[in-house]
């Protein structure tokens, strides 16, 4: 998996900066779209951690992003955002340390049936009992945007814009974190792994010890990812914790191009898009999102970061 | 109450098992997971709602979901499933994950997005006297008995021919069928479409007892991945002892402790995986 050089960087940046511009035009469905997209963005990069970073595909990922949004739910409601984003991180990064315990003891496809089984697990959790507030989902409280006891107090027409400039922020930390650690030691012994697990430990490193902290990573990354998209909705339901989240950021993985670290980023965008056209264009949602799958797999199999590498 | 809950999780360890069976064998001989198995499930249970709603009887739905099976499982191997052999893993979840899409898409198109009761057969639709004040659904008895005809049939073939002999091969040591001069492409498709064929009739056999809706194969789908991963992936007999055990915890579980009963079966999954990483009948 390859962490983009300076000038992909800077590219990047101009993005980013281009995207923090949207709100003094665009109108508030389009900032809303942006904010979803910079969310799916935060929680395909997570798992790009495990699936790009170790060749870990997980199936139940996205039981740590339900469990950073559920964090909302189940803390006291006026509470400042620095104390629920880490909260939130912690709990999902705690959850996928038990789950990946278990986990990283098997090998590939086991690994994700156990992912998977897991991950369902979580959502039955949430699901079937009164922990998480019931099947259909609950409303919950935004934290406050306050700092040493100064609060901002977002007025109700701005909050589509804050929530786009806070999304971005926090994606931009995300990717930041991933990828100083994919250039670390440790993401490079990850690295090592997805090629050969076994020549890995026989130059002596605990593979699975190495699996399960970038496990737990990945977790509270997803944790935080989930957090902002409870943030960005003010309001969570079991379903964020089901494996067909997890399979839709696959599935923006392989879009964007599992080869690289922002591949996932483009894929979410990608897939936000196109999920947007699809529902002006027709009501079979599935019958566009299984064409497009099936199209990626067979056609685009390095990715739209593939593309650019090829045409580059 | 006790026997009829032991009695209802037989049936439901059964049917487990004939899904399961299928998921267990393709994993082990094609080295590929199928999320697609439960919508293959969900296929032959809509069969057999169609079969009743059109007037016949359900039994005419039971042969027609085996031949149906049979050909949709060798049309997605030769046309699907054999060209990802060698892909990432990434590609073969998306690829079933597809598939699943479409199968619901087509699903809602064909029948819509209702629950739809499929009556009991009329020649079974009365009770069985088990004790003096006891008596339990004639069909329940008749699935009950239909699965384990099917899996002695499994067992049979799987232990007794020549075949069974070059599947169990290959679904210890992939390798094998090479050195053993066999064309594993022609087991592969055999294996793939007689796994179709099981979870089809295992959802034939299921509809008038959960009635058919959407996704209904999915929580038969994840069920049954915790019976593979509990038994061994690849052991059919693991599958068997697993998917009874399995469907026994959950049915005694959602009778008689039934705020956590969902999570039963999982807490059995992680202790196994504890103590047997690799499931309770692995060979290594």
């Amino acid at each position: 998996m390859e962490v983009a050089g300076r000038r992909g960087h800077a590219v990047m940046g101009l993005v980013a900066v281009a995207l923090a511009f949207l709100p003094f035009w665009a109108s508030g469905y389009a900032l809303q779209l942006t904010s979803n997209a910079l969310v799916a963005a935060m929680f395909a990069l997570s798992l790009q951690l495990l699936v790009g970073g170790a060749g870990l595909v997980s199936l139940g990922h996205a039981a740590f992003f339900g469990i950073g949004a559920y964090v909302l739910f189940l803390l006291p409601s006026p509470l400042s955002i620095l104390a629920t984003l880490p909260m939130a991180a912690l709990s999902a990064g705690l959850t996928a340390l038990v789950v990946g315990a278990f986990a990283v003891r098997t090998q590939k496809f086991y690994f994700l049936m156990v992912t998977l089984a897991f991950g369902q697990m979580l959502f039955f959790l949430f699901h079937d009992t009164a922990l998480g507030g019931g099947k259909d989902g609950v409303f919950v409280t935004r934290p406050a945007l306050s700092l040493l006891g100064w609060e901002y107090a977002v007025p109700r027409r701005d909050r589509p814009a804050v929530s786009l400039w806070l999304n971005l922020a926090v994606l931009t930390g995300l990717y930041a974190l991933c990828a100083w650690f994919m250039g670390t030691l440790y993401g490079r012994a990850l690295q090592g792994i997805r090629a050969n697990e076994h020549r890995m430990r026989a130059l002596g490193f605990d593979t699975n010890r190495l699996k399960l902290g970038a496990f737990a990573l990945a977790g509270a990354c997803a944790g935080i990812a989930g957090h902002q998209a409870a943030m960005t909705e003010a309001f969570v339901n079991p379903d964020m914790l089901g494996w067909h989240r997890s399979a839709e950021a696959l599935l923006m993985i392989l879009l964007g191009g599992i080869g690289a670290l922002h591949g996932p980023i483009i894929g979410a965008f990608a897939y936000v898009g196109l999920a947007e056209v699809a529902q002006i264009i027709t009501e079979r949602q599935r019958l566009v999102q299984g064409v497009v799958i099936l199209a990626a797999v067979l056609v685009l199999r390095r990715g739209i970061a593939g593309l650019w590498r090829r045409a580059a | 109450m006790l026997i009829a809950q032991v009695l209802n999780g037989v049936q439901y360890g059964l049917l487990l098992f004939l899904i399961s069976a299928g998921l267990t064998l393709i994993f082990g001989v094609l080295g590929m997971i199928n999320l697609a198995h439960g919508s293959l499930f969900m296929v032959g249970a809509y069969l057999a709602f169609a079969v009743v709603r059109a007037g016949a009887p359900l039994w005419v739905a039971l042969p027609a979901a085996v031949l149906a099976g049979v050909a949709l499982g060798t049309l997605l191997e030769r046309g699907l499933f054999r060209w990802f052999r060698e892909r990432e893993h990434l590609d073969q979840v998306l690829l079933t994950f597809a598939l699943i899409l479409l199968f619901e898409e087509a699903r809602a198109a064909l029948f819509g997005n209702a629950f739809h009761g499929v009556a009991v057969p009329a020649a079974l639709d009365f009770s069985v006297p088990v004790t003096a004040d006891f008596s339990y659904s004639a069909y329940r008895l008749a699935v009950l008995g239909a699965c384990l005809l099917v899996a002695a049939g499994l067992f049979f073939v799987l232990e007794r021919t020549r075949v069974g002999a070059a599947v169990r091969a290959a679904a210890e040591r992939p390798e094998m069928l090479e050195l053993l001069g066999m064309d594993a492409r022609r087991i592969h498709t055999l294996v793939f479409a007689a796994g179709t064929a099981l979870a089809m009739l295992a959802g034939a056999l299921a509809a008038p007892l959960y009635s058919v809706y959407p996704n209904m194969g999915e929580g038969f789908l994840i069920i049954s991945f915790v019976v593979v991963i509990v038994g061994g992936p690849g052991s059919v007999a693991g599958a068997f002892w697993t998917a009874l055990l399995v469907g026994m915890v959950d049915t005694l579980g959602k009778a008689y402790l039934p705020e956590v009963a969902g999570l039963a079966v999982y807490v059995l999954m992680a202790a196994v995986l504890l103590w047997r990483p690799t499931g309770l009948f692995a060979r290594a």
